[in-house]
């Protein structure tokens, strides 16, 4: 007993010992992190390129865009990550805080598309939104609908309160939380646009930048809006269950989920591949990935497998990335970013 | 007289609601046991008629022509030739061989979609093991689409939506028919780690990954534990400081898991700059999570241990050391076993503080080490069922299943150990 126990406790010091003076060590697999809704995308690629090559397969988390590019951004070394997904370009605060961290040098990938639908039960009435019909149904303030050039809070209970030409039910709606990517996306293309078509809130964009954004940028927190994880899957089953919720989420989840539920069309159009890549479906957005230079050659295999991402046979029109839902870049485009890519080309910062 | 006479009236009267009473008591407690027993049986019913269909997999046996005109591969060593070779080939050829009916290239595209994503893979690794099998015909199991597994094992059931258009669908009758298409046990899933296609998933990774983790756990949890426990119910002075101390383990026994995740990931990864992911790291927050909690069960076994055995080992002579070590610590053993077992079996069964120190990640490569990238067996219990691919639905609940034999199998250890080292006195 005695020994076992001497053994035991030796052992621990040992390892404590081995932690604190852990330093950061080399690394062989790619790290990645980084958005959700890109992370189905890069997984298929990982994995087909740690079959393919000899090269591990590379390690991805989802952490939301903002967070992946936060840990991104916080220096060199292979204590931090070397790709990051996000499903929103890079911000210029981003950028420069990737700049003051020593990140200088940042390759920035263009993957192609993926619409945000509005999505209900297939038991359901297939809904035809406006995207002034969702800001008024979501935002936390409107404008009085008694006229006048005040906002109230969020009057509106029943979707057959905002037009009667919507069903009679009450406004229950699921969606991303602040973190995700789909969240910022969505609050910029459908509330933002949605917004816009108010002449009195379209005028405060001018005069009063903040208030504007703070104005179509909030979400109501009374209830109708409901705040989901960073899970989408439990939005769909959320949905299948209740044929009065409605849910917001990535196309690709659609595509996956067509038994079970519905997109609505927005602004009379349907979110089709063709219309999300041309952009005609109003809430569309691309999809990217940032590559830090500096790993390039410090942790094997980065530049196989962004060669990888950008081969016609993973993003292009009849890519295997198409399969899982992506919507492809136009074919030229794609061409100048895999060139690009090859080159290594940093970003500037003057683009964003 | 009439007084006592009273009051035996009294009890009398009272004795028909006092039974009533106590029948009441009664029946609220078998109701208790029911509503607990019923949502327990929900919950396995539920899991288990979701997750059986995971131990499943579907494959396509064909008798392949590994022809080396049809694959333009001339020499399977040469990695150049290889990367150049079409290895879907020969396999759609023998599909058609059983479906003479089918025709043209669009027919045949839709035939090779039948196969798994790795399907080409696996004939270029028969062919790197073994080159002299060019130009054979070989007998060949490959898995199949999850489009076609959903098909076999869930046509007609409306929470699965059925992608194969009805061609496919007839096609894959006709397989099944012949038995080109068969369900067998999924040793897959036992055999491999992550994957983003269902058929190739595994829970390999993962398994070694809870196992790498729980093994630091124990072996820092366990032997500090014990030390902590011995000294502060053997040895410590009773005074503010103990007093303090004793207070802060009882506290940290009911603090929320996600602090300490947010401890190991400011301590471990952002001071002592460890790597990110890894079942090192992994294993010292779970082990500061279940600390308190072989602690707290420790000292209650070695208070549990009667005085008269110290008192006859200091009697016949013993320091306090040799009481400590040769009486009490043996007869307190099992009661320490079993709460270190259920501390670790919490531990096991733990999420949140390995989301912040990234273990909650895709990882196909099974962990070789301490060191390795890896995740755990709730962690991919919760990346499958965030999964848009309907098969990683009954994945997620055959893992779970995986989950709770490995906690069923711990507890009932330590039931065992209980009793059978257990003394009454």
């Amino acid at each position: 007993m005695i020994k076992l126990k001497t053994a035991l406790t030796s052992l621990t010091l040992a390892g404590s010992i081995a932690a604190i003076s852990a330093p950061a060590m080399a690394r062989d697999t790619i790290n990645i992190v980084g958005s959700s809704t890109v992370y189905p995308f890069a997984t298929v690629v990982a994995e087909r390129f740690g079959r393919n090559t000899d090269f591990p397969t590379p390690k991805l988390e989802s952490t939301g865009s903002g967070g992946g590019l936060k840990l991104f951004c916080e220096g060199v070394g292979t204590q931090h990550p070397d790709i990051t997904n996000a499903s929103r370009r890079m911000k210029t605060s981003e950028f420069e805080n990737c700049q003051a961290n020593g990140v200088k040098e940042i390759i920035e990938v263009r993957i192609g598309a993926d619409g945000i639908v509005i999505a209900n039960s297939k038991d359901a009435e297939k809904l035809d939104l406006t995207l002034e019909q969702v800001f008024l149904a979501l935002a936390k303030d409107v404008p009085n609908p008694d006229g006048g050039d005040e906002l109230i809070a969020n009057p509106y209970m029943k979707w057959s309160d905002i037009d009667s030409s919507l069903p009679d039910f009450e406004i229950s709606v699921m969606g991303p939380p602040p973190t995700s990517g789909t969240r910022d996306a969505f609050v910029e293309l459908a509330m933002e646009s949605g917004c816009k078509q108010f002449d009195m809130i379209a005028q405060m964009e001018d005069e009063n930048e903040d208030k504007f954004k703070s104005v179509c940028h909030s979400m109501r927190e009374d209830g109708p809006f409901i705040e989901a994880g960073e899970n989408d899957n439990l939005i769909v089953q959320r949905l299948a269950q209740d044929p009065e919720t409605l849910g917001i989420f990535g196309y690709s989840f659609l595509m996956e989920n067509s038994g079970q539920i519905q997109a609505a069309s927005v602004n009379g159009v349907e979110p089709t591949p063709e219309a999300i890549s041309s952009e005609d479906y109003p809430v569309a957005r691309s999809l990217w990935f940032y590559v830090k230079k500096a790993h390039v050659g410090v942790v094997p295999g980065i530049p196989e497998y962004v060669a990888e991402f950008t081969s016609e046979s993973t993003w292009g029109d009849n890519g295997y990335l198409v399969d899982v839902g992506l919507i492809p870049n136009p074919r030229n485009e794609r061409m100048e970013i895999a060139k690009a890519v090859k080159e290594l080309k940093p970003m500037t910062g003057n683009e964003l | 007289m009439t007084d006592q006479r009273s009051q035996a009236e009294i009890v009398r009267k009272s004795l028909k609601r006092r039974y009533r009473k106590e029948r009441r008591f009664r029946l609220y407690g078998m109701l208790a046991i029911f509503i607990a027993l019923a949502s327990l049986v929900t919950l396995f019913a539920d899991i288990i008629s979701k997750g059986h269909t995971g131990f499943v997999k579907t494959t396509i046996t064909l008798d392949v022509n590994l022809d080396s005109e049809l694959m333009y591969l001339e020499d399977p060593t040469d990695a150049d030739q290889r990367s150049m070779a079409d290895f879907v080939a020969p396999i759609v050829a023998a599909l058609q061989e059983q479906l003479p009916e089918v025709d043209g290239a669009g027919e045949k595209r839709e035939l090779g979609r039948l196969l798994g994503t790795y399907a080409a893979s696996e004939i270029s690794d028969v062919l790197i093991n073994n080159p002299e099998l060019l130009d054979t015909t070989q007998t060949i199991e490959f898995l199949a689409h999850d489009r076609v597994s959903v098909y076999v094992k869930h046509a007609g059931n409306p929470r699965y939506s059925i992608k194969l258009s009805e061609q496919q669908q007839r096609w894959v009758d006709e397989l099944l028919e012949k038995g080109v298409i068969d369900t067998s046990f999924n040793d897959v899933l036992f055999s491999r780690g992550d994957s983003r296609e269902p058929a190739n998933a595994g829970v390999l990774g993962a398994i070694v990954g809870s196992l790498l983790t729980m093994l630091v756990t124990l072996a820092i949890s366990f032997p500090v534990g014990i030390a902590a426990a011995v000294y502060l119910e053997e040895f410590a002075p009773e005074n503010k400081l103990t007093d303090f101390i004793e207070v802060n383990i009882n506290n940290l026994a009911a603090v929320p898991s996600i602090i300490f995740g947010l401890l190991g990931l400011a301590v471990f990864i952002g001071l002592f700059g460890m790597p990110r992911s890894v079942p090192v790291v992994g294993g010292l927050v779970l082990a500061l999570m279940t600390l308190p909690t072989i602690i707290i069960s420790s000292r209650a076994a070695i208070k549990s241990v009667p005085p008269s055995i110290r008192e006859a080992a200091e009697g016949v002579g013993a320091s306090k050391m040799q009481v400590v070590l040769h009486h009490v610590i043996p007869l307190a053993m099992p009661g320490m076993l079993t709460g270190s077992i259920i501390g670790m079996a919490q531990a096991l069964g733990e999420t949140a503080p390995l989301l912040l120190i990234g273990m909650v990640a895709f990882i196909v490569d099974v962990p070789g080490g301490f060191f390795d990238s890896a995740t755990v067996l709730p962690v991919q219990i919760y990346l499958w069922a965030s999964s848009s691919e309907q098969g990683f639905v009954e994945l997620a609940s055959a893992a779970i299943m995986v989950l709770l034999t490995f906690m069923i199998s711990m507890n009932a250890l330590a039931i065992w150990l209980r009793k059978r080292l257990e003394r009454r006195w």
